[in-house]
């Protein structure tokens, strides 16, 4: 069965544990400068925004039908039948279309390196697989980062937003947005307001739709091309070769 | 002439060493020391000009060869040789930005081993590298005719037809490729340039551009080498280009018509003045002027048409590539000028090959005497004159 990750901003206090961990789960050096940062980079793959006294946090929503799977020309990147979805360094040549084709924007790139890797949230996949909770999911004290599988987690929470919908905005974003994602965010203030794109923009075509309506012709295109082009080919010479024999009999004619 | 000469080689010598000494900081200090790409823009200047242009500007091969030996439009004949010099160098260059662009180049054979056929990306690396091999059967005999062996030539003449189908098949499926690279970006790309019809503009104008770029390359090395100007090919060429500019121009029309964006393209905004630029330059302009017998009928107004209708086109793929972006990002990108000398770099490395290329091997034909003239009187590089004894003939 499919995991996934439930934010709740309402609960949310802002501690920053959730960052520590994910630091100290991929070998990342976290200290007070890098708390400090308020962006996603190649050392810093979840966030914890503040903006007024509310939080939210950003991280790699583990779409359905992930964007960086279906661009990546090497198949770097995949979906796990667990949830995550992986980065293969190994076979990555840095061409960073998955970079421009997120619509979440969250692979980052180690610029500065000789040998550069996409860096992004894996939902601590060999956690998730010998059956633990992510890094984040298991340190947060309030339980705003909640590990989970995917349909109970939705399940809850359409239960929290309906049990107070004051507090909640009626939506639980990642449900249906890019085909739906394995990271829901149930808040009192829009996400869009903390860089989540709007839902309206993105809306719920999964990405790789967008490029497999083009890429599902080719292999009818390429058989049928060759033919009108070889068609062409023959007809043009063909009538080459008739003026030729023609002009051929009308020389031998004469003589 | 001869001062003429000097100053273009101090030029080349000082885009060399400046790109050079960018080539330096781009394998020793990284992508993000020479370039001001970044997490929010991670495809830059080499992307946008290099790949999505240099691809462009190397159109005129397969537009050429599909003229002359589908279509049976003899007397393009002459123009084939040099179209096809300059997409094979275009194609190598590509492939030079390629390796300056990906973050782990030398990892670029994984191409061939870990296939995903759902990505664009790899469906262009994969028709990219069959094309250019194409490219180099088709400019062999070239080398071939130079140093007169007979009997390779015939083979090539053999698989002729499977290179020129094969060579337009593969043409066909990147040219339009490179513009479904960006499908898959509908909230990021701006909509003046993000339409579900970009694969068949960027088809389209590679069309036109092929055909500029030959009647550009045509005059500018009639120029340099002192060529006779086949001006019946010109004219015909500019006759193909001005009904290529009004397909791409329909085209374009009717992508906004029908995403109902006429009344959004004519209101003044950041990304509307770029787009008047690229229509101005690629439609107006050079439609406007060959429009006109006369300036069809003249080699200097098709060269000016054609150097319009390209930068036209190369604005409009850079738009694509990065004013596109803009306003998503929510900030400018200017490449750093290391980027700058790098793509200089490479634009020069092409101009100079195609200069030796058109002075060693018979890319014009009814030069083909004349070099090897040439080559017998100097006292060049290390000339094979036994063969060249024979070559005249």
């Amino acid at each position: 069965m499919s995991k996934a990750l439930l934010y709740d901003a309402t609960m949310c206090i802002g501690c920053k544990q959730c960052e520590g961990a994910c630091a100290q789960q991929n070998k990342l050096p976290y200290d007070d400068k890098v708390a400090a940062e308020s962006v996603q980079s190649a050392h810093k793959y979840t966030v914890v925004l503040t903006k007024d006294d509310k939080f939210m946090r950003r991280l790699c929503m583990h779409c359905e039908h992930p964007a960086c799977a279906s661009v990546c020309p090497v198949g770097a990147f995949h979906k796990t039948k667990e949830g995550p979805v992986v980065y293969d360094v190994w076979k990555c040549i840095g061409c960073r279309y998955c970079m421009v084709a997120c619509a979440f924007a969250q692979p980052k790139y180690e610029w500065q390196s000789l040998n550069p890797r996409v860096r992004k949230c894996i939902m601590c996949p060999d956690r998730v697989v010998a059956g633990k909770q992510t890094a984040c999911a298991e340190i947060c004290p309030t339980g705003a980062t909640k590990f989970g599988e995917r349909d109970d987690l939705i399940k809850e929470a359409q239960d929290r937003i309906r049990q107070s919908p004051s507090t909640y905005l009626p939506r639980i974003y990642g449900l249906n947005e890019v085909g739906g994602t394995s990271v829901f965010i149930i808040s009192n203030v829009k996400a869009e307001e903390y860089g989540y794109p709007a839902s309206a923009k993105i809306g719920d075509t999964p990405m790789p739709e967008y490029t497999g309506r083009v890429m599902e012709r080719i292999p009818d295109f390429i058989p049928v091309w060759t033919l009108v082009l070889g068609g062409i080919y023959w007809v043009s010479h063909r009538r080459e070769e008739v003026a030729a024999a023609e002009a051929d009999e009308k020389n031998g004619g004469a003589r | 002439m001869k001062f003429k000469l000097t100053f273009w080689k101090v030029i080349f010598l000082v885009i060399m060493a400046l790109g050079l000494y960018s080539t330096f900081i781009r394998y020793f200090y990284g992508l993000g020391a020479v370039s001001n790409m970044t997490d929010q823009f991670p495809w830059g200047l080499w992307i946008g000009f290099d790949c999505l242009c240099g691809v462009m500007l190397a159109a005129g091969g397969f537009c050429i060869v599909g003229a002359v030996y589908l279509f049976n439009v003899e007397r393009l004949h002459s123009v084939v040789r040099p179209a096809v010099l300059t997409a094979f160098l275009g194609y190598l260059l590509f492939i030079v930005g390629l390796l300056f662009d990906l973050g782990r180049p030398w990892y670029i054979w994984h191409q061939l081993i870990y296939m995903n056929p759902h990505s664009v990306m790899f469906e262009v690396g994969m028709c990219v590298m069959a094309y250019t091999t194409v490219l180099f059967f088709e400019f062999l005999p070239n080398v071939f005719e130079r140093f007169n062996l007979q009997a390779p030539i015939k083979w090539i003449k053999k698989i002729y037809p499977v290179l020129i189908i094969g060579g337009i098949l593969l043409s066909t499926l990147h040219q339009s490729s490179l513009g479904s690279l960006y499908l898959i970006m509908p909230s990021k790309l701006h909509p003046f340039w993000y339409t579900p019809a970009l694969p068949f503009l960027f088809f389209g104008s590679a069309i036109a551009v092929g055909l500029a770029m030959t009647i550009f390359e045509s005059t500018q090395s009639a120029k340099a080498f002192g060529r006779h100007l086949e001006l019946p090919v010109l004219v015909e060429l500019g006759g193909a280009l001005l009904v290529a500019l009004w397909v791409n121009a329909l085209l374009r029309f009717e992508d906004y018509f029908h995403r109902g964006l006429l009344g959004e393209i004519i209101k003044p905004s950041y990304e509307a003045y770029f787009l008047w630029l690229e229509l101005a330059l690629a439609f107006v302009i050079p439609i406007t002027m060959l429009s006109f017998k006369k300036v069809r009928l003249s080699p200097g107004g098709l060269y000016l048409a054609s150097v319009f209708t390209v930068l036209g086109f190369i604005t409009n793929r850079l738009n694509i590539a990065l004013i596109g972006f803009e306003t998503y990002v929510g900030h400018h990108y200017l490449p750093k000028w290391t980027e700058f000398s790098v793509t200089l770099m490479i634009i020069a490395m092409g101009f100079a090959l195609f200069g030796l290329a058109v002075k060693y091997l018979p890319i014009f034909p009814e030069e083909r005497h004349a070099v090897i003239q040439r080559l017998r009187t100097e006292t060049g590089p290390v000339v094979a004159t036994p063969v060249l004894g024979h070559a005249g003939d």
